[in-house]
């Protein structure tokens, strides 16, 4: 038998995931920007963009995705960072890590609707509260209820590139700090929170990205009172059939996303190389 | 004052200096004092009831091997640990609560403890930043700093850039950049090579001079302990074995751990026959110890560098060449004599391997060790019995 070049081999592990890669990525994406730019009868148009940039709605359903895409991190990471750091201190680490990883193991819908039993008016909070005589409050389909769902499914996302990056961090680096005289806070926030920056950045990525496009958490929880743009697409492919329109807010959202990748990644990569 | 009355006023100085009365008023406090200080994790007694005391402004070395506690009363001094039990004081205060960040002290850590994330300038301003210090007076400081470890041109570099020898030197900088009373080194050297770890010795000792503080330096390397040291902890199993100025701890050992460890030494039971005269290898000779039982069993120190090979009519004793190594200055000789004893041999002449030599000493090259004497009794022995000689000569 030949033997096979290395380049041959290359090839051939690289096939399974090659299908997998052009078939669900590679030709969704050129599909999706081919409808974004002609007429239902195929001709080339920019139309589409034309209406999205001119219609208010829409404008304001992107500055919604993001204004709570951005409540969402901000929130996920206030409660992530501590955590992070208390696990990173704790003797049974793994057994933590693994509480808090559990619920990524369970689907997203079923984790959802649980917060509908758990939120409704007859639900475990409402029944509990009124134990001391509170009447019934509508907890569903409010901004509050959609950034505590959206948060808790985020949480592990954001945990867990943080608490990587403070695992990487010489111990002895906080020893040097408070030998140096500066106390516990002093120490956390100049020596420890600059060099957790690169899983901070991680886990904003992690978090915002998705958090731009979500959708059924918003109708689910929020009641659609937060329409996003996860919403208007998922309207235009499935209730109006326009998908050509459903396509444009696609693609707007795509590169939504390649700009927060780029300026988060730029600057993830610069701590990183002053990090070593 | 005339001539001979300041010269008169002078000697009256120096007596006084010399009488017991000056030495009580002058015994300044100690900087750093340990008072029956030991640790002990769950059962395990890593340092056990340790007293030492340091002068201020003194080069000290806590010598052992890895375990033997050194690095923990390192870590118990700077704040890192706190003891089970004892106090320890520093400059006659017991500091055993003070927080780390509040003891006037910085330490040089093994691998450097650099901050990635700052260049060499705000690692070394670290320490004054912390203090709010102003923005000149830091500037100050940490080009003063870098001046003495000889990285000037380096402020700006990024702490990846650098190589070990220069991170060490940044180490010391941000160290001392605190003007620290004391500072504590432990096992800075270990990482460098052979040449750059000699020259740092000698730069180390330069810095602790011309600044005048106390350095507490750890190490397992005994070479650099005799090298750089005004006093030496010898340290074993949480305890000090022995402590004392280079010369006294590598001339006169006070145990087999000491003699072993300390430099290359041949170590031979023997008996104390009388004052001045040692029985070993089937013979007996005169040394200069005494102050022993009649007959005691000891143990007999006799350094490599002490043998020397002669011929077998002048030989104190006859051996068979076993192997020899050259060593650059000198042979490394391993050598047995007929008891089978193997003895180690520094010569300055080439030997022949197989060949029969005499092996000769001096009476002082020999040390005697009693078993289980503490330091205590050794002093007290040693003074008595050089007060025996001295009245003897007279």
């Amino acid at each position: 038998m030949m033997p096979k070049s290395k380049r041959q081999r290359q090839f051939f592990y690289i096939i399974p995931y090659g299908i997998w890669l052009v078939l669900f990525v590679i030709a969704p994406l050129v599909l999706l920007v081919f409808q974004s730019l002609t007429t239902p009868t195929g001709h080339f148009t920019l139309h589409n963009y034309a209406i999205y940039f001119a219609s208010g709605t829409y404008l304001r359903m992107t500055f919604n995705s993001v204004w709570y895409a951005f409540l969402i991190t901000v929130v996920t990471l206030i409660v992530s960072y501590p955590m992070a750091y208390l696990l990173n201190q704790l003797k049974q680490k793994q057994f933590w890590l693994l509480l808090i990883i559990l619920p990524t193991w369970i689907n997203l819908l079923l984790k959802t609707y649980a917060f509908i039993g758990l939120l409704s008016k007859s639900g475990t909070v409402n029944n509990f509260i009124g134990l001391w005589g509170v009447v019934p409050q509508q907890l569903l389909f409010s901004d509050w209820s959609f950034l505590l769902v959206a948060a808790y499914i985020e949480i592990p996302f954001m945990i867990l590139p943080i608490f990587n990056s403070l695992a990487e961090i010489n111990p002895r680096l906080e020893q040097a700090s408070r030998d140096l005289g500066a106390n516990r806070w002093q120490t956390l926030r100049r020596v420890i929170v600059p060099l957790s920056m690169p899983g901070v950045k991680a886990g904003i990525q992690a978090v915002f990205i998705p958090s731009l496009s979500l959708f059924m958490i918003t109708r689910l929880i929020g009641g659609n009172r937060v329409i996003t743009l996860g919403t208007a697409i998922e309207e235009h492919f499935l209730v109006t059939q326009n998908w050509q329109l459903g396509s444009t807010i696609g693609v707007v959202l795509i590169v939504a996303m390649v700009i927060t990748m780029i300026l988060t990644r730029d600057r993830a990569r610069r701590s990183a190389r002053k990090g070593r | 004052m005339s001539r001979v009355k300041w010269h008169a006023f002078l000697v009256t100085i120096y007596l006084l200096t010399k009488s017991e009365g000056w030495e009580l008023t002058n015994t300044s406090t100690p900087i750093i004092e340990f008072k029956n200080v030991g640790l002990s994790y769950d059962d395990n007694e890593v340092l056990k009831n340790i007293d030492l005391s340091l002068e201020a402004g003194k080069f000290y070395t806590l010598l052992g091997p890895s375990g033997s506690g050194k690095t923990t009363i390192l870590n118990l001094i700077s704040g890192q640990l706190t003891a089970t039990h004892g106090d320890i004081l520093f400059e006659g205060n017991i500091i055993n609560d003070v927080p780390v960040e509040k003891r006037n002290m910085n330490t040089v850590f093994q691998d450097y403890g650099l901050f990635p994330n700052m260049n060499v300038f705000d690692n070394v301003a670290f320490g004054p930043t912390i203090k709010r210090m102003s923005k000149t007076d830091i500037n100050a400081k940490v080009t003063e700093m870098l001046d003495l470890v000889k990285l000037s041109d380096y402020a700006d570099r990024e702490i990846n850039e650098l190589s070990g020898g220069q991170r060490q030197r940044v180490a010391i900088a941000r160290a001392l950049a605190n003007d620290p009373e004391v500072l504590l080194l432990d096992e800075p050297l270990s990482a460098l090579d052979y040449k750059l770890r000699k020259d740092m010795q000698y730069e180390l000792r330069e810095i602790q001079q011309r600044l005048g503080i106390t350095f507490v330096f750890v190490t397992h390397d005994q070479e650099e302990a005799l090298a750089m040291s005004d006093w030496i902890f010898v340290m074993n199993d949480g305890v000090i074995q022995q402590n004392g100025s280079p010369e006294d701890i590598y001339d006169e050992p006070i145990n087999h751990f000491v003699a072993d460890f300390i430099g290359e030494s041949n170590i031979l039971d023997g008996i104390m026959k009388t004052d001045y005269l040692v029985h070993f290898t089937g013979k007996d000779f005169e040394n200069v110890d005494a102050g022993m039982r009649p007959n005691e069993r000891v143990e007999v120190v006799l350094r490599p560098e002490d043998l020397d090979l002669t011929t077998i009519e002048n030989g104190k004793l006859v051996v068979t060449i076993d192997d020899q190594s050259f060593r650059g200055d000198y042979y490394e000789i391993t050598a047995l004599d007929d008891d089978g004893n193997e003895w180690q041999v520094q010569a300055t002449n080439k030997a022949e391997i197989g060949e029969r030599v005499g092996l000769t000493f001096d009476p002082e090259d020999i040390h005697i060790m009693r078993f289980n004497e503490s330091e205590d009794d050794f002093d007290a022995r040693l003074e008595s019995y050089e007060d025996d000689a001295d009245d003897a000569k007279e």
